[in-house]
């Protein structure tokens, strides 16, 4: 019990209650769905229930490894980003001739996290934009199969940057120093990222439900409308200029530029991997998290909003990157 | 030793297969619980049989046997102790196929029994991508054991993880599909045809994950 105590004592109250407003949501979420059959009888509600169901296990796996550290985030993440380059590597256009090629970039992944279990941000930083960018299209070269050579090199960049390089960065805002880490340590900037960008997708959702009439994307998405996406964007912008303070360093320039991007960076993650699975052919990724689809469709968004969002803190706040 | 088998299927390689492949499955319901059923998959890699018995319903995992080749892994070693012990094969002895000898003797007994069969009709691992003829030693079973359904089993992208002659296995996802299963209506011909047909549908509705 002791132990307990002292567990949750040593964590950050802004996080502790963060945490628990997202479990209020969520609860309030599981209300609304009992009461739904009520309210629209005969309707068909199985797929939110599941989604609902899903969101428990991810919070409870996240929240669990952000409370533990970065070693236990860390060992989180790499799971999440060999799901996720799993996923697009299986569905891509990979040749026959590059199985061993696919194995690579799971041995670039192992080394790209080896440099934040490392702390060397000069090392991650270049790693895969410039060395694995280089050496796979060589190896490409050596196995000699010159047929779509180009496009699967692209393939292969795409899926390592968005899976491994991008999605790192979450891994990486755990090693913040706690002196610059202020005011919620490193887990309240990680937490901070995850809320906002689910929070974008929700917003940008209900808007486009409530009010949505023009198409914004309709080769991609038919069901984003401008109206969804604007929506969203002042919402979530409105929830980083005044949630921002309470997680992250970031003031003045430094917030109001992550809450004019954040929003924009999380839509064309998700209109950008919609158009790269509307080329395959498929709706989800994989049938990984129930209601939900395949990682990377729940992933998508925070391929892009996790980079930007290091960026800003690194460059307006964290003198340690 | 049903303890082990379960043990290692449910606890070691489950988890290894999921990691390794995601193991998604189409149709998980409809899959028997009980025998005699056959359970007819294409085949491209042993991961095929590992995958469809880390895949499997618990509770009719313990009747799943998987017919394979004496020739192959009753060699003796540590491979002849896991196809008996923990994979549970029914030998087929492919090598003595033509010679007169009735090399399905043991399914058949297995199915009667009440054991779900998984056999792969093509007889041998193929490439992954098109399906060798169907061998006729699936109708003779389900001719000979007219109570055991046939299920058609698509097994999409297995062959990427370990194709035939490799030794390195590589994660990749895969995707189980399982039919309705077809019921033995008396003529060879039209029952492999209608099979492959069936295996054909699946395979339509597979996920891409397959080379480029």
């Amino acid at each position: 019990m002791d132990a307990v105590t002292a567990f949750f004592a040593q964590q950050s109250p802004v996080v502790l209650w963060g945490l628990g407003g997202v479990l209020a949501v969520l609860t309030l979420a599981v209300g609304i769905t009992a009461l739904l059959p009520v309210i629209k009888p005969g309707g068909d509600f199985t797929n939110l229930r599941q989604r609902i169901a899903s969101w428990w296990v991810m919070i409870a796996l996240l929240a669990g490894a952000l409370l533990l550290g970065w070693q236990a985030f860390t060992a989180l993440m790499i799971v999440i980003s060999f799901i996720a380059l799993r996923e697009f590597l299986s569905l891509a256009p990979v040749r026959r001739e590059d199985r061993l090629i696919v194995l690579a970039a799971f041995v670039a992944m192992g080394i790209n996290y080896l440099f934040i279990i490392l702390d060397d941000y000069g090392l991650y930083r270049v790693f895969i934009p410039t060395y694995v960018f280089l050496i796979i299209p060589f190896l490409m070269a050596c196995i000699g199969q010159t047929r779509a050579f180009l496009a699967t090199t692209a393939t292969f960049h795409w899926a390592i940057v968005t899976c491994v390089y991008n999605l790192g960065y979450i891994a990486f805002l755990m090693r913040t120093p706690a002196a610059e880490a202020q005011p919620a340590g490193a887990a309240g900037l990680v937490f901070f990222l995850l809320v906002v960008t689910e929070a974008n997708d929700v917003a940008q959702y209900v808007w486009g439900k409530l009010f949505g009439k023009r198409k914004i994307v309709p080769k991609v998405s038919p069901n984003k409308t401008w109206e969804g996406f604007i929506g969203g964007w002042v919402t979530t912008s409105a929830l980083i200029w005044f949630l921002g303070p309470v997680f992250t360093p970031l003031s003045g320039i430094g917030l109001a530029t992550l809450a004019l991007f954040l929003p924009l960076a999380g839509f064309a993650g998700d209109v950008t991997m919609s158009a790269i699975k509307r080329d395959i052919g498929v709706k989800d990724t994989s049938a990984l998290i129930p209601g939900h689809g395949g990682l990377l469709d729940r992933a998508d968004s925070l391929t892009f909003t996790a980079p930007l969002y290091f960026h800003i803190l690194a460059y307006f706040a964290l003198g340690h990157f | 030793m049903r303890w082990l088998r379960r043990f290692v299927l449910v606890l070691i390689a489950r988890p290894i297969a999921r990691v390794f492949t995601g193991a998604d499955i189409i149709g998980r319901e409809k899959l028997p619980l009980k025998g005699p059923a056959i359970l007819a998959a294409n085949h491209a890699s042993h991961v095929d049989t590992i995958l469809m018995l880390t895949l499997y319903p618990s509770k009719g995992l313990d009747k799943v046997r998987p017919a394979a080749a004496a020739d192959y892994f009753l060699r003796g070693g540590l491979i002849s102790w896991l196809s008996n012990t923990i994979i549970g094969i029914v030998p087929v002895a492919r090598d003595k196929a033509g010679t007169g000898a009735d090399v399905l003797a043991p399914v058949r007994e297995a199915l009667k029994a009440g054991d779900i069969v998984l056999i792969f009709p093509e007889g041998t691992r193929g490439d992954g991508e098109e399906m060798a003829q169907l061998k006729s030693g699936v109708a003779r079973l389900a001719a000979d054991v007219p109570e055991a359904p046939v299920y058609p089993i698509w097994l999409q992208g297995a062959g990427r993880v370990l194709p035939k002659g490799e030794a390195v296995p590589v994660p990749m996802n895969c995707t189980v599909l399982v039919g309705d299963p077809l019921h033995w209506q008396g003529d060879r011909k039209a029952f492999l045809e209608e099979l492959r047909v069936r295996l054909e549908d699946l395979k339509a509705k597979a996920p891409p994950q397959r080379w480029a």
